[in-house]
């Protein structure tokens, strides 16, 4: 059946409540409610989350937004604690603990700062063992929590609190780690990387994949922050739009082992086009900074090229 | 009928856990703990329980996968030992303030640094204020009768908290010796069947753990941490009377060895305590009374008790196995004082900080305790409470 966002969320209650306490224009609790949407309505579900931004605003005891089965221990082991639960839950199916009919599924949610930098031992741990979850990176390119300090998600040049765009060093100086990309290397039934674009299709579908994929599965979900990437509330689905025609985001997944590139722009955008609204980048516009422009659309290429490549090679017969 | 057996404690450790048949272990390799997710990964993989073994690439890890396990509404262990111990910490305080009774076997060992992979007590000392049950062991008998114990207290509806049993690295955890064990059975109904309240695998039920939990709850949910260890203290004495009854073995908070008419007194945890019973009965011979206090039950403190337990001694000395580094005592010595002063028995009291990074500690040593605490009686003078015993000059 092909997908529509209204039957969707007519048919899918939210299973993230409003009330939570997340800023308006932020991407990740867009993403983390389409997710859910993925469930299917019987299924129970557990969700672990990381310290982070999507911790802190949405279970500040005593209320909380999440409607299944939810647990918060520390920043880096979100994914540690998904596979003690998933663990759990074959030990006790087997001792008949659990209903036969029960069908639970295990997510896990972690920000850039806990997945790409303190929880990747974590999660490269969880999925290497194979447990039967899906590990979700809500990915804002910072450690937005603590206010905005550089991540190795954080694109290079971006103005952070801990990579200020000084006088001598005019931001972070090194690019983003390709954490899809290494979750891949993992060779895990299911890896994606996706953003909430046209009408959510690319992150539902692919939510729905990672959670009824048997194992471990991946998504890398691009999750805009308006206060540190500095745009304007209202423009967040926008810049959602921007990061992928610019390719700067590619829409990906890799199934098995073997790579789709699932969105390819008929007319790529420079980058400039998603750069210029965010305040992050705005001394890379100043007279004499052309180079620094020029030179992170020669990464966003070369990037690009190797993952068309990527999916030549993997569908070769 | 008991079965007579020769194990090593980490062989009586991991035999326990058999019997106990956890739903869950994640464990990490640390020498000396790694033989025990070794000979239990045996006993999964040959069917010999139904756990699900998780080998976890990290102590940080084991601990958060334990308790995802444990919050999922299973039974979940772990072993480990110093340094996985400390890089676990973050997860062990909260393994508490989320009341899992999540039960751990801990081989103690130094902690780095400089790296050393022998027998002190300075891995325990680092989490005494974690708000997990800290039972230590004085051999592979006790080691293993305490795990047995160990999650009839720690699940107890008062209690639950996590309980972490201790022995000695190497000292005990390696040595072979004679051991009782119980018939499986009789361990199975013994521990029971673990069936907690809520759960996060309880579909009817769902519920949220571990909040953002602010000033207006931190303090009152911190206070019932706190009341859940003093209900321990009833429940292990409980505990250890079902346990009596079904081995004729006696346990308490400590055991009092030659303590009735004792006028000078040792203090000490783990394996010191077989080498002090020793020295005290060879000096019993001489005509010394000498006495031991073996603390089996370091947390919760049995404060009170210890301090009824030495108020007619005229001298104590106080056995940490490991430094505070404070400039004034060990953390024993400074729980057990504390103890005396607030239940007003004034008893000359001495520290010695010894078996570090494990160095050995002899009968002589032992014996040069009690002559020491034979001249403080004498005279009530204490030149410098806090000593260091087998010490290099």
């Amino acid at each position: 059946m092909a997908y529509n966002l209204k039957q969707v969320v007519a048919e899918k209650p939210s299973r993230f409540t409003a009330g939570h306490r997340m800023c308006a224009g932020c991407g990740a609790p867009v993403v983390g409610r389409m997710v859910l949407r993925a469930l299917k309505p019987e299924d129970h579900a557990v969700i672990s989350c990381a310290t982070g931004c999507m911790e802190v605003s949405t279970f500040i005891y005593p209320y909380t937004a999440w409607t299944d089965s939810f647990l918060h221990t520390a920043f880096e082991c979100s994914a540690a604690n998904a596979s003690g639960v998933e663990a759990a839950y074959k030990a006790l199916k087997r001792k008949g603990k659990i209903p036969e009919d029960q069908e639970t599924k295990f997510i896990a949610f972690g920000g850039d700062g806990g997945t790409y930098d303190i929880g990747l031992q974590s999660l490269s741990g969880a999925m290497e063992r194979g447990h039967d979850m899906v590990y979700v990176c809500y990915d804002n390119g910072a450690y937005m929590n603590t206010g905005i300090q550089r991540s190795s998600a954080t694109p290079k040049f971006a103005d952070t609190t801990t990579s200020p765009a000084g006088k001598v060093v005019p931001g972070k100086m090194q690019s983003r780690k390709d954490l899809a990309n290494i979750m891949a290397n993992h060779h895990i039934p299911y890896v994606a990387q996706t953003a909430a674009v046209n009408n959510f299709k690319d992150l539902y579908e692919k939510s729905e994949k990672a959670i009824y994929t048997k194992g471990a599965a991946f998504l890398n979900v691009l999750a805009p922050c308006p206060r540190g990437w500095g745009y304007n509330t209202e423009d967040l689905m926008q810049i959602n739009k921007l990061a992928v025609e610019t390719c700067y985001w590619p829409l990906f997944e890799v199934v098995d082992g073997k790579y789709v590139v699932n969105y390819k722009p008929k007319n790529k955008l420079p980058i400039e086009e998603f750069l210029r609204p965010q305040k992050r980048f705005k001394h890379m516009f100043k007279p004499g900074n052309e180079w620094m422009i020029e030179e992170f659309q020669k990464e966003v290429d070369r990037r690009w090229e190797e993952l068309l490549n990527l999916e030549e090679i993997t569908n070769r017969e | 009928m008991s079965i007579r057996e020769r194990l090593s404690g980490n062989e009586a450790a991991a035999i326990a856990m058999k019997q106990i048949n956890p739903d869950v272990v994640a464990a990490f390799p640390i020498t000396p703990s790694t033989e025990i997710p070794q000979y239990f990964s045996t006993f999964v993989n040959n069917g010999e329980v139904n756990t699900e073994f998780v080998a976890v690439e990290s102590e940080h890890s084991a601990m958060a996968a334990t308790i995802g396990a444990e919050a999922a509404g299973s039974r979940a262990m772990t072993a480990t030992s110093a340094n996985g111990l400390s890089l676990m910490w973050e997860m062990i305080y909260i393994a508490s303030s989320l009341r899992l009774p999540i039960v751990m076997s801990l081989v103690n060992r130094a902690v780095s640094g400089p790296l050393n992979i022998h027998n002190d007590h300075s891995d325990a000392m680092g989490v005494r204020d974690a708000g997990w049950i800290m039972l230590f062991s004085e051999n592979n008998q006790e080691a293993y009768d305490n795990l047995v114990m160990a999650h009839r207290i720690a699940e107890h509806k008062d209690v639950k908290l996590p309980l972490m049993v201790c022995q000695d690295g190497f000292i005990t955890s390696h040595s072979i010796e004679n051991i009782e064990l119980i018939e499986d059975d009789k361990v199975k109904t013994f521990v029971g069947e673990y069936n907690p309240e809520q759960y996060l695998l309880n579909k009817e039920n769902p519920i949220a753990v571990g909040p953002l939990d602010l000033q207006g709850y931190l303090f009152e949910h911190k206070t019932q941490q706190a009341e859940a260890m003093k209900n321990a203290k009833k429940v292990i004495l409980e505990v250890a009377e079902e346990f009596e009854k079904m081995t004729g073995r006696k346990y308490s908070f400590f055991e009092e060895y030659k303590m009735e008419d004792a006028e000078i007194a040792i203090v000490c945890m783990n394996s010191t305590a077989g080498t002090t019973k020793y020295v005290v009965d060879s000096l019993r011979e001489k005509g010394v009374k000498a006495g031991l206090l073996k603390l089996r039950v370091f947390r919760p403190f049995p404060a009170e008790e210890i301090a009824k337990a030495l108020e007619n001694v005229k001298a104590v000395a106080v056995l940490d196995k490991s430094d505070s580094l404070n400039a004034a005592g060990g953390a024993l010595f400074e729980d057990i004082t504390s103890a005396m002063y607030v239940n007003k028995k004034r008893v000359p009291m001495v520290n010695y900080v010894y078996g570090i990074g494990g160095r050995d500690t002899k009968s002589d040593d032992i014996e040069s305790v009690y002559n020491d605490l034979a001249e403080i009686a004498k005279t009530g003078e204490i030149d410098n409470p806090y000593r260091y015993l087998g010490l290099r000059k």
